[in-house]
């Protein structure tokens, strides 16, 4: 039951206990009770909101940087991962196989403000070897959501 | 010349469908709410979409054998057999068609003579009694009512068979119902066919969207396989209605004869709903049907939803146990099924459809399909649950 929580808090995160419970067949006090235990053991992190910002007059910049590092013994790539990712400016950090080491993701306002974070932030890390940006000019698809109108209902009114 | 006097009897005979009024109203109208769709509101996944493109731009634009592609009744025959335990041969026991309603279509023609009566249960799909009149034979209803939780009966069964009964249309998990029959409940009815020599055209498109338990094939019962017809078909369960593919397995003699009439009517199943097909059951075999049992999942929740959203606001419903319709009971308003479903739209621009549409036996009842968003079936129920209030 726990995976089918998590499947419809995945969907849209503001079903409530008592609508889960109706969903799924079970008494609301067991639902509260599972969604507080994924809560605690911090399975559920946050509750978000997909936004599409293109929409909004918010000027802001968001850029793909691949980082070359060199791994700290005993630690590996977690330590610089770690002084990486405290960043408020970073959206996300991974660990990824191949020609680089680090894959981040930086949001500023303008492109220079990220341009200046990754020259006086990131580059100048001990352990970082090299950085490489790439500036996202347009978001299509998001955690799985497609953002622009999504395929339509072409089906008819009524249909035996 | 009169044109009206030139259609043939058996055409003019058939009623218009019950539906049809509804629908010209329904779609003129703006903010329609609808529970009136039959079919997926998941679109058919990518996968098999753009298979489907692939073979376009390879140039796979021909003609088929007219059993369809070996590929796919091969297939066919393994997924019958993963996951209905059924047996068939994809050499000459099952036949490609368009839609499992020509199935069902070519089944009736390859066995009926003028005269001979075949038994449908009552509530069900609109196609089959215009369907059976089209040969010449006569289809008779059978009852089966909420007290039975619209399941056929070995009684109601046996108290309609003549010696002229050449066939029972078994059409589990049912449109407009949404009940199932369960493996006691078909051996029941096994018993009694068994004593005779009626043809079974058991209608399976339902049978992936069972809530709680597996779907059971009445060709799977002991002696029951030879005298069956089982039809299916891609629209349900993989979200392929517009495709237009169903297929249907038998006995040899019986496919054969069915495939001398797809040939000289049909030819064969467009190629391109072929090539996604097989992509289709390709993806099953890999990855365990992930996908159907995923869009199960959705269903039985959105099952779940409408069937305690209808006994919220007052509306007496069973709970179905397949397909994707719940069919709750509208007597207690003292309106006919027609009076409330057009009283429904007109006040509160909710499109529903009218149980009589698929039998008398559906009188006082009224079709709501949950293949649609736990948010449209709220907003129809809260609509619905005004509308009650206001009349009663």
């Amino acid at each position: 039951m726990v995976n089918e929580i998590l499947e419809i808090l995945n969907e849209d995160s503001r079903r409530t206990p008592e609508e889960i419970a109706v969903m799924l067949g079970t008494d609301v006090e067991t639902v509260r009770q599972k969604i507080e235990e994924l809560e605690k053991n911090k399975v559920i992190v946050k509750y978000n909101t997909i936004v599409n910002w293109d929409k909004t007059d918010r000027e802001y910049v968001t850029a793909f940087i691949e980082v070359k590092v060199t791994p700290q013994r005993d630690q590996g790539f977690d330590a610089i991962a770690e002084r990486i990712y405290k960043f408020p400016e970073v959206k996300s950090v991974y660990l990824m196989s191949g020609d680089y080491d680090l894959a981040v993701m930086v949001e500023g306002r303008t492109m220079k403000e990220v341009a200046f974070f990754v020259a006086e932030k990131l580059s100048v890390l001990d352990s970082v070897l090299s950085t490489a940006t790439h500036f996202v000019l347009k978001r299509y698809k998001v955690d799985g959501v497609i953002l622009e109108d999504e395929e339509k209902d072409y089906r008819q009114v009524i249909v035996p | 010349m009169n044109m009206e006097s030139m259609i043939a009897e058996r055409v003019k005979e058939v009623p218009p469908s019950g539906i049809r009024k509804f629908f010209d109203i329904a779609s003129e109208m703006e903010g329609v709410i609808s529970l009136g769709v039959g079919e997926p509101d998941f679109v058919t996944p990518w996968n098999v979409r753009e298979a489907c493109i692939y073979s376009l731009e390879k140039g796979m634009t021909c003609y088929t054998s007219n059993w369809g592609m070996p590929g796919l009744r091969k297939a066919i025959s393994c997924y019958l057999s993963n996951r209905f335990g059924l047996e068939y041969s994809p050499k000459n026991e099952i036949v490609v068609t368009v839609g499992a309603s020509e199935a069902i279509d070519l089944a009736l023609r390859a066995i009926l003579d003028p005269g001979d009566e075949v038994l449908i249960p009552d509530p069900s799909y609109v196609a089959y009694m215009p369907c059976v009149h089209f040969t010449g034979a006569k289809a008779v209803a059978v009852e089966c009512g909420p007290e039975d939780e619209f399941r056929l009966t070995p009684d109601k069964l046996e108290q309609k068979i003549t010696p002229k009964t050449k066939a029972l249309i078994l059409p589990y998990p049912n449109n407009p119902t949404g009940a199932i029959m369960t493996r006691e409940d078909l051996e029941a009815i096994a018993q009694v066919l068994r004593r005779t020599d009626i043809i079974v055209i058991s209608d399976e498109i339902y049978a992936e969207l069972t809530y709680g338990q597996k779907h059971v094939s009445i060709a799977s019962l002991p002696d029951m396989k030879e005298r069956t017809i089982v039809i299916n078909g891609f629209s349900k369960a993989f979200a392929m209605t517009g495709w237009r593919l169903g297929y249907a397995a038998g006995h040899p003699a019986l496919i054969s004869a069915m495939v001398k009439i797809h040939q000289y009517t049909t030819l064969c199943a467009p190629i391109m709903a072929q090539v996604a097909a097989i992509e289709a059951l390709r993806k099953g075999f890999e990855d365990g049907f992930a996908s159907v049992e995923y869009m199960v999942r959705q269903y039985n929740m959105r099952r779940k939803v409408m069937v305690n959203g209808f006994r919220e606001i007052g509306l007496e419903c069973y709970e179905p146990k397949g397909a994707f319709y719940v069919f709750p009971s509208i007597r207690k308003t003292g309106m006919t099924s027609d009076e409330f479903c057009e009283k429904l739209l007109m006040d509160q621009k909710v499109a529903v459809v009218p149980g009589n549409a698929f039998g008398a036996s559906g009188e006082g009842f009224i079709r709501c399909s949950y293949a649609y968003s736990i948010d449209n079936i709220n907003e129809a129920i809260k609509r619905i649950g005004n509308f009650l209030k206001k009349i009663l």
